[in-house]
Order: C-alpha cells, then structure tokens, then sequence
C-alpha cells in the first residue's frame, strides 16, 4: 500500500436534534464502498461528543450531516471544539440544508465544503480524496 | 408482455425506444401499453366495486369530491407561537379549510425552548411550544369548533394534544365537537422519521392510551395518522411506503384491542398518512390499493363489523424529497402533479409543498402559491366532478392488483418476524429502506433516473429565491416567557400533578387524565417528558453498519 493509499478515516456525525439520517447513512455507504474506513456516530450527538469521537478515532475527515437549520450554532462549535482537541488539520465538511448566504460563514468558522442538496456522493469522495491532508 | 402485434400495425422491432427499460419511480417495471389481457380474472365486484362500496378501491365515499371536496390542509409552524398563529389565520383567509401545524426539533423531542439541547433549534423547523400558554397563543382566534386541527407531533403526542384540549376547554369549546388529529404514530418514528423519546414498549402504551381516552372523551377527534409519508421521504419504494404503513396500522390495532377495547369502537377513527411522489400512475395505484388492503385486513383479519373501520381515510403531502434546490420554480410544477396524484389517489385532505422547501420554511408567498395549486386543480381541472375517473385504466388496475399483492406479501415477511415491533428490532424496515435509497441515489448517478435542473438540465446561472429566516431572538423571547410562567403558575400544583403523572406511568391507569391535570397546571412539556423519561427510560437505535 501507498502512502496515498492509507484509509482515509472518516466520521459521518449527526448534530444537534435533527433526526433525518438518510443523506448521512448514504454518504458513509459510499464512503465505504470507495475503500475509506467511516464512523457513523449515530444520531443527537453533541458538539462535545462528535469532537471528543473525532479526536478518539483519529480520523482525516469529519463529515457534518444537518438539516435542522442550526447549522450556524452547532458547526462553529464543532470547528472549535476541533481545534482546542488538537484537530487543526483536519477536513471538515458539511452537507444538508443550508443557505447560501451561511457558507462564508461557516467557511470562516473552519468549513473545507458546504455539500448542498442535489450534490452526488462522487463529488463527496472526490473531494475527499483531493483535499485530505498528507497522510502519515 | 404481449409479444404478438395487430395486422397492420408496425413490424416488431421497427420502434427503438428510448431506453432499454422504463421503471416507475420506485424501478417497478412497466409495459409499451396494457389491455385487457393484463386483467383476466378481474372482479369489478371483488376488486373495485363503485366508491362508497367494500373494498372501497374507489374511494371511500359514493359521491367523493361532489359532496365535498378534499381538507385543503397546509402543514405551517414557524418561529414563535405568535407568528404562527398569523400565517393560521393568514392561511384560512387565502381558502385553506383545514389547520396543520409544524412543531420545532425541541418540541418534538420533548424539551422546552429553555433546554440546553434546544440551543440553535428554537422555532426553526416549526413552531416552539413548551407550555398551554403558548398554545393558547398559538390557538387565538381560530375558530376551533369549526375547522379541524391536525397537529403533527409523535414522542410527546399526549402532552401536545392535551394542551390543546385544554386551550379548547378554556375558550368553552366542547370535546365532542373539536375536529382533527395527532400524529401519534410511534412505529414509524423508529422506522424513519427517527423522533422517539421512549423505548417501543412505553410509547405504544401511550398511543394506546390515547387511542382510548378519544374514543371514550372525543369521538370527532383522530388520535393517530398512521404515516407512510416520512417512510417514503426516507427513501422507501411505493409498496415499501405502503406495506410498512399499513402493518403498523395492524400492530397498533392488536396493541389496542389486547387493552381491551372492541376493535369498532376504536377503528372508524384510525387514520393514515401518505406521500404523493413524483410517478403519477403508481402513486394513484398506491392509494387506491391502500383502501382495498385496509378493507380487507378490517374486515377479514380483525372482523369488525363497522363498516366505518373499514376505511382508509387518508391525509396526503407531496415529497419533499423530490424538491429541488436548484431551479425552484421547477418545484411548482413537481408538487401540482404530485397534488394530482393524490386528488385522482381520492385523498380526504392534502398538504402540497412549497417551491422554496429544499432550503427553508415556506414564506407567505411560496405558501400561498401552493395553496393556489389545490385551488386550481379543485375548480379549474374538472377531476374532482368525477369520483375515481382514472378507474378502468387497463395500466392503473393492473398497478393497483400488483400493489396490493406486494403488499400482502410484506405482511406475511413481518408477520413471521413477530410483528412489526420485532421488525424493528431487528431492523428490518430500516434496512430495506435504506438500501432502496442507496439504489435511488445509485440510479440518479448514473443517470437512469433523471432529475430535472439537477443531473440534467442544469442552469449556469440559477435564480435566487428570497427564503425565510428565523429570528434568533425568538429563542431568547421563548426562554423569558418561561422564566414568567414559572413565577407566575403555582408550583406546588405544579410538582403534585407531575408526581401524580410518575405514579400512575408505573401502572397500568391511562396516562392521559394525568397529564391533562399537569398541563391544566402549566406544568411544561419538557417537565412532563423528563418525568416520563425517568420512569421509561429513553431509547438509542442500534448502531448502523
């Protein structure tokens, strides 16, 4: 195996209130199916409990699932719980509903992706593959 | 399939169609064109009969939309109880004849705006109401005995419902008058829409409870939509939808009768739910199997008598899995086939979705656009003069038999699980819809399903729409209410009733007094659920490989 050939580790994480998990398990399928190993956190996870996961598993990735609309409280949340766990270089990306006028703001906040409805999982993989950090 | 072609027609083969199948929506195959060969051993007695007739596959009434149309039903609920309450009134004034409303995430999992979980999620998905106060404000002015009231609420049903029971009982409205219903439908929730609160077994104790306080306190009232809607917007197939829908229906109905309750005495008020989805023709047959189905689990597997227990009535709202946040305005067009669907399906009332919905709640104006669309399709189109118009359509009736036997066959898989609890439990309903999900988004990918503005179509440049925003004040506006409230209500009352409420939840006593009592109080949502909590525990789904 390559270097560039190492699992990506990714977690698929559902913040916040928000039940609706077929765009989230769909993704970690595909993820999967393209040869990344994927935590699925399960749904109601806090900004705590996803960082705390992330750190834990150590994973490349952090794929953030919301359709709830609170997105602009919960997501910054996350990015810093991230970094004050030592996650600096981590991906993080985004799918589910959010508005246009919101993305700066989570890109900001430390937000590598916004994946809006209609987004194919290959361009999830894709990106992935194209913007992970060197992997050790 | 018919391989042998009439004289003079064109040689086989001389046609190349477009592709090398065509699928429903949902990758049921279908044929060129259908004949009477599709239907030997149809029954129009047996399997249709005219509407108003047993199995009802034509509708549930003899006269359908000529003696009254369709509840034109729009689900609304947004930010703070008062602004939900003008889009209600806004909305009748514009012809809607039905009330629906939308609860935020807290509220549907059973915390109030005050809850450190609610944080960010205060009146955004719907509307926040932790206490009777809000709903009386939520309530104001609207003319309860009049227009029926839908409330779409699950985990803590009871506690919703018996809000507004009491907000009714202070405006002096009677209990057997008031019109509407609750969701109520736990089963699902563990299937798709993913809400519950409570393990399975405590829940269905609620539902039952509450099935059997309405049919004793409000017999004008629904105390259950038993829903395929969410089932399907979580990526199920038609028959999926369905057969799922329908086997919940029957699990509630055991759960009821084994309370005790003769099954005539509950079962004229079951109601069910459904989505109208993007294929005209299946989803049509999906309805018209839905009625013959239930029918016949009534009347055969259950033996009620009533023939009022026979009948599926149904709500209907089209997909909001199918909108699209490209191109909009394409939305418009998707949700008034979809709305077709239902009215030529023979819906009691329908729910169509707005253009903006794959970003945001509904504004004022995309609401009032999809309120339009039922107008015109119930004044303008002329399907609503004619009850089941599409019936003895060789295609429709050789959907609606094929429907109705896969749905059969749903049943017997689950019912050799042990039902549909155990279904659950070993995840099985899950499963197979999230693997027809995975094979949607499969077929969408690869262009087998085509998807307009989206993976063809697609505009270089696509015109915003203006979307609503929800206030971020209204959640700190919603917490101060709270802090007043409590001042404001007797506390010791407050703490008596609750107790009174964990008591009985240890026995076997129907919960629903209890509760009424707490609310009367102003004990708060998130006060009666915690008390629930601590005597059922709370549930966690199975880890998803």
């Amino acid at each position: 195996m390559t270097e560039i050939d190492r699992r990506i580790r990714v977690i698929v994480a559902k913040p916040g209130l928000d039940g609706h998990d077929r765009g989230a398990k769909i993704v970690a399928r595909a993820l999967r199916d393209a040869g990344m190993e994927v935590i699925y956190t399960g749904l109601r996870q806090t900004p705590e409990q996803i960082a705390s996961a992330a750190v834990q598993e150590d994973v490349d990735v952090v794929g953030i699932s919301i359709l709830s609309g609170a997105h602009n409280t919960i997501i910054p949340r996350i990015c810093q719980l991230l970094r004050e766990g030592g996650m600096q270089d981590v991906l993080v990306v985004v799918g589910g509903i959010i508005p246009d006028e919101d993305i700066p703001r989570l890109k900001e906040a430390g937000v590598s992706a916004v994946f809006q409805p209609g987004t194919s999982t290959q361009e999830i993989v894709d990106f992935i593959r194209n913007n992970v950090r060197q992997l050790a | 399939m018919r391989k042998t072609l009439k004289p003079g027609s064109e040689k086989a083969g001389a046609i190349k169609e477009r592709q090398k199948e065509f699928t429903t929506t949902s990758g049921v195959l279908v044929e060129p064109f259908y004949t009477s060969e599709h239907l030997r051993n149809f029954s129009y007695e047996r399997d249709l009969s005219d509407p108003g007739s047993y199995p009802y596959t034509r509708g549930i009434h003899r006269t359908m939309y000529r003696g009254k149309l369709w509840t034109m039903r729009q689900f609304s609920g947004f930010g703070s109880p008062e602004d939900t309450n003008q889009r209600l009134h806004y909305l009748l004034k514009q012809g809607q004849t039905g009330l629906s409303i939308a609860f935020d995430l807290p509220t549907l999992m059973g915390y109030d705006s005050d809850h450190p979980l609610a944080e960010g999620e205060v009146g955004k998905c719907g509307v926040a109401v932790s206490s009777l106060a809000d709903m009386e404000t939520l309530l104001a002015g609207l003319p309860l005995e009049r227009v029926s009231t839908s409330m779409t609420i699950n985990s803590p049903a009871a506690m919703i419902w018996a809000m507004y029971l009491v907000a009714a009982e202070k405006s002096g409205t009677n209990w057997k008058h008031i019109s509407g219903t609750i969701q109520n439908d736990i089963l699902k929730e563990y299937i798709a829409q993913k809400e519950y609160i409570f393990p399975p077994a405590p829940s269905m104790r609620l539902v039952v409870d509450s099935i059997t306080f309405s049919a004793r306190e409000t017999p004008r009232w629904n105390p259950i939509s038993i829903s395929g809607y969410h089932i399907r917007e979580a990526g199920s197939t038609a028959v999926q939808e369905l057969a799922f829908t329908l086997r919940d229906g029957i699990e509630y109905v055991e759960w009821v009768r084994r309370a005790g309750v003769d099954v005539d005495e509950f079962a004229p008020r079951l109601s069910f739910f459904f989505n109208s989805h993007n294929d005209l023709f299946e989803e049509i047959a999906k309805f018209r199997a839905a009625r013959k189905v239930w029918a016949r689990v009534m009347r055969e597997r259950f033996g009620a008598k009533d023939p009022r227990s026979w009948l599926c009535r149904f709500h209907t709202q089209t997909a909001g899995c199918s909108l699209t946040a490209q191109q909009p305005y394409n939305n418009v067009v998707r949700t008034a086939i979809q709305a077709l669907a239902g009215v030529l399906g023979g819906t009691q009332s329908l729910h169509t979705n707005s253009l903006d919905e794959a970003w945001a709640l509904p504004t004022e104006h995309a609401a009032t656009l999809a309120l339009r669309t039922q107008q015109v399709i119930a004044y303008e189109s002329g399907v609503a003069n004619v009850a089941d118009p599409l019936g003895g359509s060789y295609f429709l009736e050789k959907l609606t038999l094929d429907t109705e036997r896969a749905c059969f066959e749903y049943f017997d898989r689950i019912d050799a699980m042990g039902g549909m609890v155990a279904a659950i439990e070993k995840g099985f309903p899950q499963k197979e819809i999230h693997d027809a999900a995975y094979a949607y988004q499969q077929a969408v990918e690869h262009k087998e399903k085509i998807i307009v503005g989206v993976n063809d179509f697609v505009a270089e440049e696509d015109r915003p729409v203006d979307i609503l925003v929800i206030d971020e004040a209204i959640a700190a506006r919603q917490r101060q209410k709270l802090v007043e409230l409590k001042k404001k209500r007797d506390n010791a009352r407050v703490r008596q009733t609750l107790d009174a409420l964990g008591g009985a939840a240890t026995t076997h006593r129907n919960l629903m007094p209890y509760i009424l009592e707490c609310v009367r109080a102003y004990a708060t949502l998130g006060e009666m659920c915690d008390v629930l909590r601590r005597v059922f525990g709370t549930y966690e789904e199975p880890a998803f490989r």
